[in-house]
């Protein structure tokens, strides 16, 4: 039986089940489980190296883990491809920043909608009549998302040429352009200002609440994580090492250990 | 001062969208096709036509086709001749085939035969990047030429190994072979050449184009955006090979008129045509124009030009002198302005929008 | 069935029934492979020193063949000629390090490249306009080198092995074993890898990219010497050769285009697959496979192993 596309908030969205993930001889996750409640933001922190942006690579099926299984929206999976990850909605930024930099910012948005447009080539090659309906349709999605993250003035500027902070709000808004049931976030904060990371957290939380959307975030500001995420998941060299809100997680003895280091 | 969008308001999307929003652009392009379409075929001399027009258009339309797959979607190629030359020899084998079929369509579908090639030879590119793309299309372009020289099927074993472009006629105009006029000639390459770039820049612009520029640009965030790399590519593949196996066919038919044809798809022919989109502008369907009319008017302008104002240049010495300066060329393109002719263009534009008073 | 038999069978049996044949077939292969290396050599001291896939190398060979020969003919002794050839190869580094690299430093790897084929047009234009488009003779017997062949006998018959053939091989190998000495044990070397690692970190700890440049190309510039010369002896010197060059791409592709090891290897593997594809397996589909054969064996190799014969596994980061 296949399970119902629609999970009521509150339930398990996406579910990490013993995942292992080796390069080699090199073990980049070890026998981690997690799970990712619908609506919820939940953030993943842990020292550099953490295997952090691994899990991420794992959850939307760029890397295959070798053990374990994920289970996204009751359907289990070992192996996926990205097509598949991106068309069921599972949407991400990048670390570092992953732009189509010759792409202006209006077109990277656009790229956004790619898996909704369907208008096959030969409508393409005409560009008139449907082919111009949907990209008409598409063009207003791409708009509200523009204004919604006030990024009006630059549409038209290849993102090459814009600032740092810009680039990440972009990248922002090409993962909401796919409408993504779960959204992951690379550390969408660093290297930004304070005022930057202002707006930049205000955004997140507004995602979440306008639209719904399931969060998965990667960031090293503590001040952020604990503020924004209903629940935190610490990883410490491939391992699980807390899991629970933010209270929790700041008061865990092998937190504390793993970011101060340990008087031996 | 009057070239000036102050005043043209877009209401609609649509609007916004178009290919070209500015209505002075609009007026350039009408221009343009006015002079190529009514003024050229009856004031240019038979020589400027078909050595010059003919030419130009028939580079511009391989180049369009090289830019495609290596300035929209970063494959770099090195097979474009080879490409053309499945065009040249299906279309060959194709009026042998079906002698009653309107030539045109033809051409056109010897340009299919060159998509189905340009695919198969497209598909190590899902594994395979960069540099080692390349020598993949090097593997296509000697192959390909090797069987144009030892498939006698292919050129109906003719005991030169040449094709012979037969008689067709279109609405009883003889459009190839020997009685064909260069203005005739001229006339379909041109038809064909328009409708061709209206697609490709159709194509560009929409969906298709931006999943391309997407892949050209970070093929990973494009996969995790749920483009597919392999269909992508391999549609850049075939709609590049449909592209320069027109223009290999419209080479032999509409501007060779037969002959040798092995040697011409050789890989200096490759090479010149991608210089032509590095000059032109990579990822720019003007730049190809641009780049074409250099690249193709180079050598006749050595040859004939320089001569005919006074500077003595024998055919040998102009050859490697046209050498040398394309060579040092693309290195000052590169240097001065690596998005080449087409983005200058665009400065150009820019400057005058804003003169007489830049502020 | 009878397809199946000439396309899996009997070529090997021909080996079997004549292997004094196949040995010289190997020998010839082997040959063709040094060659191969050779200038696969010169892409893979530029690849690693600047990270530019130089396309010119192989009319770089055959410009240096060509200044040699042309100063000979213009009555230079032999061995001056050799000298002035090496000046001249120098002149053309730091001319392309001046006008060519500096002004691109920075830029996509992409961008080098397509410079490197206006190098490329460049010097054809060039060295037809001074010494002409007809094929030269080398003056191998000037330079010393041997002529004639060795005949022995084996295997029930004779195989001749050219002379000048076994001095390329020696040549080769000695010119190899002492760059690799230079670049393993000296400072300028060390800073060479660091160059390669990272043009802007090198720069960050006070290496003159322009001066390891240079270096580097100079390096090529010698290596394209040797190989014109031995290349020269074999047949004769001309533009033809700059074709041929392009076999180095596959080589590289075998080899990895890092590794100096794997840039010989290849180059051999190149040579013997080329040379036995096409007296085996030619003949049964026309002939003349030699032209395209090597990339096809480089393709398929790719295919199964992207990252080359001496290349680490690539792990693809986000």
């Amino acid at each position: 039986m296949r399970a119902p596309d629609a999970v009521a908030a509150g339930d398990t969205l996406l579910a990490v089940d013993n995942v292992s993930l080796r390069f080699g001889g090199v073990k980049a996750i070890s026998d981690v489980s997690f799970d990712i409640r619908k609506g919820e933001i939940r953030a993943i922190i842990g020292p550099n190296g953490a295997g952090k942006t691994s899990m991420l690579n794992c959850i939307n099926g760029f890397y295959h883990p070798q053990e374990g299984r994920i289970t996204f929206k009751g359907e289990t999976r070992r192996r996926m491809r990205p097509y598949v990850a991106a068309s069921q909605g599972i949407a991400r930024t990048f670390q570092n920043v992953a732009l189509f930099k010759g792409m202006s910012t209006l077109d990277n948005i656009m790229a956004g909608r790619t898996l909704k447009m369907n208008r096959g080539f030969f409508w393409q090659l005409l560009r008139y009549g449907p082919a111009m309906a949907e990209e008409i349709a598409h063009r207003k999605v791409v708009e509200e998302i523009i204004d919604f993250l006030q990024i009006e003035h630059i549409r038209k500027v290849p993102v090459g040429k814009l600032p740092y902070g810009l680039q990440k709000r972009v990248e922002l808004a090409r993962a909401l352009a796919m409408e993504p049931e779960l959204l992951l976030l690379d550390e969408p904060m660093a290297g930004m200002n304070l005022e930057e990371k202002e707006d930049m957290c205000r955004f997140i939380l507004d995602v979440n609440q306008q639209y719904g959307t399931t969060i998965a975030l990667i960031e090293h500001d503590m001040g952020v994580v604990m503020d924004l995420s209903d629940r935190v998941v610490v990883l410490e060299y491939g391992r699980k090492i807390a899991d629970g809100t933010p209270d929790e997680v700041k008061r865990d003895p092998r937190v504390i250990d793993a970011y101060l280091g340990v008087a031996h | 001062m009057f070239y000036r969008e102050t005043g043209q308001f877009k209401t609609t999307y649509q609007a916004d969208m178009a290919v070209f929003p500015i209505r002075q652009d609009r007026i350039g392009l009408a221009f343009i096709l006015l002079v190529a379409f009514a003024v050229i075929p009856f004031v240019g001399s038979d020589f400027f036509i078909s050595s010059v027009m003919i030419p130009f258009l028939v580079f511009s339309l391989a180049a369009i086709g090289l830019n495609i797959l290596t300035g929209y979607t970063g494959l770099i190629s090195l097979g474009t001749a080879a490409f053309m030359g499945v065009g040249a020899y299906s279309c060959y084998k194709l009026t042998t085939f079906f002698p009653g079929i309107n030539i045109i369509v033809l051409i056109l579908a010897s340009g299919l035969v060159s998509a189905a090639i340009g695919v198969l030879f497209g598909l190590p590119s899902l594994r395979i990047k960069g540099f080692y793309l390349a020598v993949a299309t090097l593997a296509a372009q000697f192959f390909l030429q090797w069987c144009f020289v030892r498939v006698p099927w292919l050129f109906n074993y003719n005991a030169s190994g040449a094709i012979e472009v037969p008689q067709r006629l279109v609405f009883g105009v003889p459009v190839t072979g020997a009685l064909a006029t260069p203005e005739t000639r001229y006339f379909v390459c041109l038809a064909l050449v328009v409708v061709l770039t209206w697609f490709a820049s159709n194509l560009v612009h929409g969906r298709i184009g931006r999943s391309w520029m997407a892949v050209r640009d970070m093929d990973i965030a494009a996969e995790l955006m749920g483009i597919r790399l392999l269909n992508t590519k391999l549609l850049a593949f075939a709609v590049s090979s449909f592209y320069c196996g027109v223009a290999g066919a419209m080479m032999i038919f509409l501007w060779y008129g037969g002959g040798e044809a092995a040697d011409v798809f050789s890989i200096r022919l490759s090479f010149n045509i991608l210089f032509m989109v590095i000059i032109g502008g990579l990822g720019s369907l003007l730049g190809s124009f641009f780049g074409a009319a250099f690249l193709a008017s180079l050598p006749t302008i050595m040859k004939f030009g320089l001569p005919a104002i006074g500077v003595p240049l024998s055919g040998a010495t102009a050859e490697h002198v046209t050498f040398m300066l394309v060579g040092a060329l693309i290195i000052l393109f590169l240097i001065v302005e690596p998005h080449g002719l087409a983005r200058l263009w665009q400065i150009g534009k820019q400057k005058l929008r804003t003169w007489p008073f830049p502020y | 069935m009878g397809t199946l038999y000439a396309i899996f069978v009997d070529p090997f049996m021909q080996m079997g029934s004549a292997p004094d044949l196949l040995v010289q077939t190997l020998w010839e292969g082997l040959v063709a492979g040094v060659l191969y290396a050779l200038i696969a050599l010169g892409f893979v001291l530029i690849f690693k020193a600047s990270g530019v896939f130089n396309f010119a190398q192989g009319i770089m060979v055959v410009f240096a063949a060509l200044t040699l020969v042309g100063l000979y003919e213009k009555g230079v002794p032999a061995w001056i000629a050799v000298f002035l050839t090496l000046g001249v190869m120098f002149l053309l580094a730091v001319t392309i390090e001046r006008v060519v690299l500096r002004p691109l430093v920075n830029q996509p790897d992409i961008i080098l490249f397509m410079a490197t084929f206006g190098i490329t047009y460049f010097l054809i234009g060039f060295g037809e306009s001074l010494f002409g488009g007809n094929p030269k003779q080398m003056i191998a017997g000037e330079l010393g080198l041997p002529r004639g062949a060795v005949e022995v006998k084996m295997l029930g018959g004779f195989v001749a092995f050219q002379k000048i053939d076994i001095a390329a091989a020696v040549i080769a190998s000695a010119m190899i074993a002492g760059l690799a000495v230079f670049f393993q044990y000296t400072r300028i070397g060390r800073a060479l890898r660091a160059v390669a690692d990272s043009h802007k970190a090198a720069l960050s700890v006070g290496i003159s990219l322009n001066q390891i440049w240079v270096i580097v190309w100079f390096a090529a510039g010698i290596v394209a010497l040797v190989t014109g010369i031995m290349w020269g002896a074999r047949s004769d010197v001309s533009f033809a050769l700059e074709i041929v060059a392009l076999k180095a791409l596959p080589v590289l592709i075998l080899g990895g285009f890092t590794s100096v090891p794997g840039a010989i290897v290849g180059g051999l593997l190149i040579g013997v697959g080329e040379k036995l594809g096409e007296f085996y397996w030619g003949p049964l589909i026309g002939g003349g496979i030699e032209s395209w054969l090597a990339y096809f064996i480089a393709l398929a190799f790719l295919l199964f192993r992207p990252q080359g014969l001496f290349g680490d596994k690539i792990i693809e980061r986000i």
